[in-house]
């Protein structure tokens, strides 16, 4: 069975060693703050300057001057740190942040990642989504494996304007965890139930199967 | 040395037609609601804005929108304002669009006296365009020009009256930035106190970057997306 949105943040989750500095994009990304595995301490980085993102807030922590990236108000945890957006992508750029987790619309074989505009739809803009993956160490891109329409996200080429290139290093599907390596995607684990030739049908790119693939295990 | 003004409205003085004016501020938070609102009211039009987003529609830039004084946005991030998207789409508005680091880092630049840079951010994307690319660390980097604008406005939470600010939490942000970066900068304030009240070691901003001072008044302090725990 294919896992659910929470199934992937949790597949994720397992990426967290102690002691990272995690940044964490919107959508299924924001979701695996909800899996940190027991033991393992991990702070995490909000692009608009906070380190040390808390829990949301109760209804009477509520604080305008208080937000994460997404604008949403957040808490801050014992031990956070303020800063301003210059500081905060210098820290981004300057390779401090172990792991950066974000959503994508596609992902080719070479590590390329398309995730901020399509073609016409109303323009929203990058945010802080070009900067985060030209610089960070290590970069995971949470999302489904095929869109709406059942067409692979997984593809030699992206269709659509690209974020940066050469920079994914692993993907975590509703189907499969899978690296980017030099001669395209390596398969490394399949959702429970989910069989190979499933993963092989719904992925473009060149598809890697070395040996036995094991099942996730959640 | 007087910095202070009374208000937002002699605090605007001097303020264009045709003039680059940088607002700080992230979404919502942080942003010098008292200017925007005395420059809304302004006749002033043709406005080349920089800020990290674009407000919604009734608050925030939005109301520069919405009045049609602005020309040109630069941001990072432009989601969330149907009046911004009727204007980019019936050509009224000019967009250009800047990675969000990028930007913070050419604001930075710019204030610094430092006319260029290189950054990976971009590379291999539209954002690259005609720019010069050079390899450092084995690694492609594109260049990007430091920016200064005829005004910077900022809010911060406490100032003195040589002009020191303190920011509050997330809402610093762009804001300090965005204080060394204009050839006037206005920063309006929760509270003005005298000067030698604020504790040096908790400074922000310096007093040198900033020209004009106020304590603001009637702040909204607007939330975007208030989200709690149940």
């Amino acid at each position: 069975m294919s896992l659910d949105k929470n199934g992937i943040a949790k597949r994720i989750s397992q990426e967290l060693q102690d002691g990272y500095y995690v940044n964490l994009g919107i959508g299924i990304p924001t979701l695996v703050a909800n899996y940190i595995p027991d033991g393992i301490e991990v702070i995490l980085q909000s692009e608009n300057g906070l380190l040390g993102i808390g829990p949301f807030p109760s209804p009477d922590e509520v604080d305008a001057d208080l937000i994460n990236a997404g604008k949403q108000t957040v808490t801050a945890i014992p031990g956070a740190s303020f800063f301003d957006s210059a500081s905060s992508f210098g820290m981004i750029r300057g390779g401090h942040i172990d792991l950066t987790v974000l959503g994508a619309f596609e992902v080719t074989e070479k590590g390329d990642i398309a995730s901020w505009k399509v073609p016409g739809k109303l323009i929203k803009g990058m945010g802080g989504a070009m900067d985060l993956v030209a610089a960070a160490k290590n970069i995971i891109v949470a999302m489904q494996h095929t869109d709406k329409e059942g067409n692979s996200k997984l593809l030699k080429e992206c269709t659509l304007p690209l974020t940066g290139v050469n920079c994914v290093k692993r993907i975590v599907t509703n189907l499969a965890v899978i690296d980017v390596v030099e001669e395209g995607f390596k398969l490394i684990e399949r959702a429970p139930g989910v069989s190979v030739e499933e993963i092989r049908q719904a992925t473009e790119g060149n598809l890697i199967v070395d040996g036995e693939i094991p099942e996730m295990k959640l | 040395m007087n910095k202070v003004v009374k208000d937002a409205y002699e605090a605007i003085q001097g303020i264009e037609s045709g003039m680059t004016v940088m607002f700080g501020g992230f979404g919502l938070c942080g942003i010098p609601e008292n200017c925007l609102k005395a420059l809304a009211e302004s006749t002033v039009t043709g406005l080349i804005c920089i800020s990290n987003n674009a407000g919604i529609d009734n608050y925030g830039l939005g109301v520069l929108l919405r009045k049609h004084q602005m020309k040109k946005m630069i941001a990072s991030y432009v989601g969330e304002n149907k009046e911004f998207e009727r204007q980019f789409l019936t050509g009224e508005l000019e967009v250009e669009l800047i990675p969000q680091g990028t930007l913070a880092e050419r604001i930075r630049a710019g204030g610094a006296g430092i006319p260029a840079f290189f950054v990976p951010a971009g590379y291999g994307t539209e954002v690259q365009g005609d720019k010069e690319v050079r390899e450092f660390n084995g690694k492609p980097h594109i260049i990007e020009l430091g920016m200064t604008a005829d005004f910077a406005i900022v809010k911060a939470k406490y100032g003195d009256t040589m002009g020191n600010l303190i920011y509050n939490k997330t809402a610093n942000n762009f804001n300090q930035p965005i204080a060394t970066a204009g050839k006037i900068t206005i920063a309006e304030v929760e509270e003005l106190v005298p000067y030698g009240e604020l504790d040096p070691n908790h400074i922000h901003t310096p007093g040198v970057y900033v020209q004009r001072i106020f304590q603001g008044k009637d702040y909204e302090n607007r939330i975007e997306f208030e989200t709690t725990r149940s």
